[in-house]
């Protein structure tokens, strides 16, 4: 007998179809056509409405779930590495070599509880100190409030007082370092408001300009394919795209945009170059930046040459990107000519560019670009084309609210035990050389979400003491950091600072797991009982549904029993907190359903609809209000009014500054204030947006004699960080995935049809990816789609394969990153640059 | 009584492989009887080929979805008319049981559209998921996907379905794929790929010229297209037949006239046009 139920992904809701206690089939949520609420609708310039299609557009890879769920990567009970004991020899030096053997929960929760209580003393009032323990997730193996890793991963370590690991910003690393001193908007990391922009283009915008972004590929984050209609109505009215990016990307490719490919990391000598012919012609928007901005004149006096000596000229700018300098300025004089919104990346700010060295200066000077032209005017914005559709804006947690997290919400008790009062923080782009060294330090606080002065706090460590336990959950940082030889280093590291016990707690085996001296197996968010809202983390990114054409809550239904021996997060923390004794303090004696019903409850949503309501029908479609009416991001900074959109995080809105943004001066700063303040003599970000020669690129002479090709390594186009590939063996079948010759599924990398005859390389040839920081194995794909000296291959491979089990190994596995540079984006901007990397490329073996 | 089609607009399609990874978790390992058996990893209904062509810094990346074209005249069906059948709603399915061991039914569909299951020991091809169509469901499982309206699947014969709307809007535009292989396909493509000629005006002073106008003429059959060059001095002619011999005519104001010659074998990307003052 079939058996409907409903639940939700990184890639949106779904109906998942059950006969005999296994999945069949995964379909994106299945609503009957009466339980839509009446549609929006928006206009465009030529008085044509658009009203989205009663459908969910799912990421394709959601389409996968079922084939994910049921992989053979599974871990299907708990582990123990043989070599490892607890009570004699460790031997770290083995980790990634050695094989397992299978033990009970029983048995792992109690190792792990002695592993503990051995490191992490217990006062006599309760209080733990746990600094000798760390921990530090991926990004979403599961969606959820109950299940997310604020919550039972939270609350668990929150009471062991643990070391935490602070995250990067690793998909906007430029905006959150750079944008802020320029435009405020730090309580969304550097990333501008988006609200009611679909309208706001459709009626008014004359050209859009890509720079760096591919939503098609990147999809608005957790917005599936929602917004892709959206891009095919203004194809179809005849919107002119532009595309300013090394790789002609699938959003160029569907929308027949025009396409501009500057070296990687000459964005900003492209953007200088434009505003250089915007000041003389002068045909900027004097109003906006005389009443609006501050410093105009310290930024006119470097990109007209009198600071420096160099006008930034479209010739001086066409030798750094290799772009023609008469199409640089005609970009140029058509931009200024038309209403531009600029897509800076797929939620407005982040793109590959960003995540180069000094991408805080490419941030900065695409905010330059759009003040120049007085952004917050109809038609003229900074807008990813990914977020923006009319929507409700009730309240409702998303996981990152601290009213969701199970250690701090108000629904939980016992939130002063669960507060780490330990001080000392690692970092993830610096643990393992961190914990290697018994030593470092590393500036700001992570993802600043407070302040902007949170950007120059400072970290030493140790502070409480070293660390000795690694506790990791979900996803492989081989694939997704810079460098990524150092996280193998750290695991088989057998000196003083050798970590005593490490822990993987996943769904699947990942590059990483094979490190670990227990392997904990977890299970889906299908597997278990939960609830969430579509797309929405909430947070600093809070409103994300205004990417979805229908704002969708979506109860978590466990559809199936756990596969193997495997056990949600909360039961997998239950049972450890039980064996410290800490069992009730962890639960409070609620199970996650008790949580589910109680988040709900918390918003408003229930008096629209009630628990049992939504509990039974298994999802709620909120309406858009009758009255909606529209607050375009911008327009009341634009018009001088208190800000009058929805951004509640705004700590000026509803004060007497709420006409101002977050900057020091409260207006948009070419020359930053902050910046001035507290870094003044910082050359690699001053307080004017500069271009810089990449630290590794087309200027490093040296490097690039005998490394002559810059490789990007975006985010993925069909699968989710490290999720989905690897563990979904149907996307293997996607050419453009990964492709199979031999048996063997290869990464493909993108090289130009002149470099690889210069090499003697084929298409689908096996390739080695190397510099001195290791080697890779890919696919040959020989392609214009990248231009000569320019390699594409996508980050966030989630196979770690090296052909021997040594650090610096080549890989198989197709972990690019393993050849990226671990060097910040400068020395105060502790951001990643993965697309800065210089590599040179060869056959592999016989093929 | 419904008569079903697909129609798939290339231009819209954004190659995301939702199609093809909706029909695999509609097959793979799911049994659906005398329609089709389940599958296997690695045994596919339909497959979605990536046409990359131009060069140089003009290139576009094209997708095209091939399935089972649902022929009106099945050369599968003329072949093994005990094996295959086609439906009154246009639906053509091979009889799973019928069709059982016979391995040269592949080679009949000139597409390539016909698959083998190996475990099963069948020939097996999409079906429009005609299950779920008689279990009364309105799609298929690919085109529910298809976030950008691109692979629409429905009933020909209600004028008020979305694909009797769109062919409506588009008549005189759709085309069928592989004509040459005279089997009037049910499934109808929408701007398949074709190739095109481009190229760049530069002006005398070394600018991009705006506004010039390019003239191309088929020096077989006499066509004659006109473009005009955007801001960037870019102009391009879309959708030419492949093979014939092309005249590129280029006038702009206070410029020489340039002409160039060149011919359709893939597309021409005919570079940077210099033009000298008049």
């Amino acid at each position: 007998m079939e058996k409907v139920y409903t639940n939700l992904t990184t890639g949106g809701p779904i109906s998942v179809y059950v006969e005999d206690g296994k999945i069949t089939r995964i379909r994106p949520l299945q609503v009957p056509e009466e339980d839509y609420p009446k549609a929006w609708t928006v206009t465009d310039k030529n008085g044509k409405t658009y009203s989205p299609p009663k459908a969910m557009r799912v990421a394709q890879n959601i389409l996968a779930e079922r084939n994910r769920l049921y992989s053979e990567d599974r871990i299907m009970y708990p582990m123990k590495r043989v070599d490892w004991d607890p009570n004699g020899e460790r031997n770290p030096q083995n980790r990634g070599k050695s094989g397992y053997e299978r033990i009970s929960w029983d048995e792992a929760a109690t190792i792990l509880a002695n592993e503990i209580k051995r490191v992490a003393p217990m006062d006599e009032n309760g209080k733990i100190d746990g600094h000798a323990i760390t921990a530090i997730t991926g990004s979403h193996h599961n969606w959820g409030i109950v299940g997310y890793k604020m919550a039972p991963f939270g609350r668990f370590f929150g009471m062991l007082n643990y070391t935490p690991i602070l995250d990067n910003p690793d998909s906007w690393e430029g905006w959150m370092w750079g944008a802020p001193h320029m435009w405020g908007f730090y309580w969304r990391l550097g990333q501008p408001e988006q609200f009611d922009l679909l309208q706001d283009a459709l009626a008014n915008t004359d050209m859009i300009v890509f720079w760096s972004n591919d939503p098609d590929s990147t999809h608005g984050i957790y917005s599936g394919q929602e917004s892709n209609i959206w891009r095919v109505w203004m194809k179809e009215m005849g919107m002119k795209c532009v595309f300013i990016d090394p790789f002609y990307n699938y959003t160029n490719a569907v929308m027949d945009g025009t396409w501009f490919a500057p070296r990687p990391g000459t964005d900003t000598a492209l953007a200088a170059a434009i505003a250089y012919t915007w000041f003389e012609d002068d045909t900027y928007d004097h109003d906006f930046v005389e009443n609006k901005t501050i410093g105009i004149d310290e930024f006119k006096a470097y990109i007209m040459g009198e600071e420096d000596g160099v006008p930034k000229t479209c010739e001086w700018a066409a030798e750094k990107t290799g772009i023609p300098a008469r199409r640089i300025r005609a970009l140029a004089k058509e931009w200024a000519s038309k209403r531009v919104a600029l897509a800076g990346g797929v939620r407005g700010g982040e793109g590959s560019a960003c995540r180069t060295a000094y991408g805080t200066e490419e941030a900065r000077m695409l905010i330059a670009l759009c003040a120049m032209q007085g952004f917050g005017k109809p038609g003229v914005s900074i807008w990813g084309t990914t977020m923006g559709a009319p929507a409700d804006y009730t309240w409702f947690p998303g996981y990152a609210e601290p009213e969701s997290q199970m250690g701090k919400s108000s629904v939980a008790q016992h939130k002063l035990a669960l507060n780490v009062t330990n001080k000392q923080r690692l970092y993830r782009l610096t643990y393992p050389e961190d914990i290697m060294n018994g030593q470092g330090s590393f500036i700001s606080d992570g993802f600043c979400g407070q302040s902007i002065e949170q950007q120059f706090n400072t970290h030493e460590y140790p502070i409480e003491g070293k660390v000795k336990m690694l506790w990791r959950y979900g996803g492989s940082f081989m694939g997704t950091m810079t460098e990524t030889n150092r996280y193998v280093q750290l695991y088989q590291h057998a000196g003083e600072n050798a970590l005593d016990c490490v822990v993987n707690q996943d769904c699947w085996f990942s590059g990483e797991t094979k490190y670990a001296d227990i392997i904990l197996p977890a299970c889906t968010n299908l597997e278990r009982n939960d609830l969430g809202e579509w797309s929405v983390g909430g947070g600093y990114t809070t409103h994300a549904h205004i990417g979805n054409n229908w704002r969708v809550i979506v109860r978590e239904q466990k559809c199936v029993e756990p596969v193997g021996e495997s056990k949600s997060d909360y039961e997998i923390f239950t049972l450890v907190a039980e064996k410290l004794g800490l069992g009730e303090l962890y639960t409070e004696g609620k199970t996650e359903d008790d949580w589910a019903e109680a988040y709900w409850n918390l918003s408003e949503l229930k008096n629209q609809c009630s628990w049992e309501e939504f509990n039974k029908k298994g999802y709620f479609i909120v309406p858009v209000p009758e009255d909606y009416e529209p607050h375009p991001a911008f327009r009341w900074y634009y018009e001088g009014r208190a800000c009058d959109t929805e951004d509640y995080l705004n700590p000026k809105r509803g004060t007497d500054k709420a006409h101002e943004l977050g900057t020091l001066s409260g207006k948009i700063e070419f020359a930053s204030e902050s910046l001035k303040k507290y870094t003044p003599d910082d050359e690699e970000r001053p307080p004017v947006p500069h271009y810089i020669p990449s630290w590794e690129g087309h200027e490093t002479t040296e490097v690039y004699e005998k490394y002559p090709l810059q490789i990007i390594s975006p985010h993925p186009r069909f699968s989710f960080h490290t999720h989905y590939d690897k563990h979904a063996s149907w996307l293997d079948e996607i050419p453009v995935h990964r492709v199979v010759k031999d048996g063997y599924a290869w990464w493909p990398a993108r090289i130009n049809p002149v470099d690889a005859e210069a090499r003697g390389i084929k298409n689908g040839d096996l390739i080695e990816l190397y510099n001195d920081r290791g080697s890779v194995v890919c696919i040959a794909d020989v392609t214009y789609r990248v231009p000569v000296g320019v390699m594409h291959s996508y980050g966030c491979s989630a196979k770690y394969d090296p052909v021997v089990p040594e650090p610096g190994a080549t890989d198989r596995g197709g972990c690019v990153n393993i050849l990226t540079n671990k060097r910040f984006l400068s020395k105060n901007a502790p951001g990643m640059a993965p697309n800065s990397c210089l590599i040179e490329c060869r056959k592999w073996g016989n093929n | 009584m419904a008569r079903y089609g697909f129609v798939m607009d290339v231009e819209r399609c954004n190659g995301c492989f939702a199609c093809f990874l909706a029909c695999k978790d509609e097959h793979t390992g799911n049994d659906h009887g005398i329609y089709a058996k389940a599958t296997r990893e690695g045994e596919n209904l339909m497959k979605v080929n990536e046409i990359e062509y131009g060069s140089g810094s003009k290139v576009k990346v094209d997708y095209v979805p091939v399935m089972c074209q649902h022929c009106e005249e099945p050369e599968c069906m003329r072949r093994y008319p005990d094996q295959v059948y086609k439906r009154p709603d246009g639906i053509v399915l091979i009889d799973q049981e019928k069709a059982k061991g016979n391995r040269d039914l592949m080679a009949a569909c000139p597409y390539g559209a016909i698959s083998w299951n190996e475990a099963n020991d069948v020939p097996q091809k999409c079906t429009m998921c005609a299950h779920m169509l008689d279990a009364g469901e309105k799609v298929t499982r690919c085109s529910e996907c298809c976030p950008n309206q691109a692979l629409i699947f429905g009933d020909m014969d209600d004028p008020n379905s979305e694909i009797s709307q769109f062919i409506r809007e588009h008549e005189g535009e759709l085309e069928t794929y592989q004509p040459q292989f005279g089997t009037k396909p049910g499934m109808t493509y929408m701007r398949l790929p074709k190739p095109f000629i481009c190229g760049e005006v530069v002006g005398p002073d070394g600018e991009c010229v705006k506004g010039a106008k390019v003239t191309l003429t088929c020096k077989e059959c006499g066509d004659v297209k006109v473009a005009e060059t955007d801001f960037l001095g870019d102009f391009e002619f879309r959708f030419l037949p492949s093979n014939k011999p092309f005249a590129v005519k280029v006038e702009a104001a206070g410029c020489k006239v340039k002409e160039l010659e060149c011919r359709t074998r893939a597309s021409v990307n005919l570079g940077e046009i210099c033009l000298e003052q008049a």
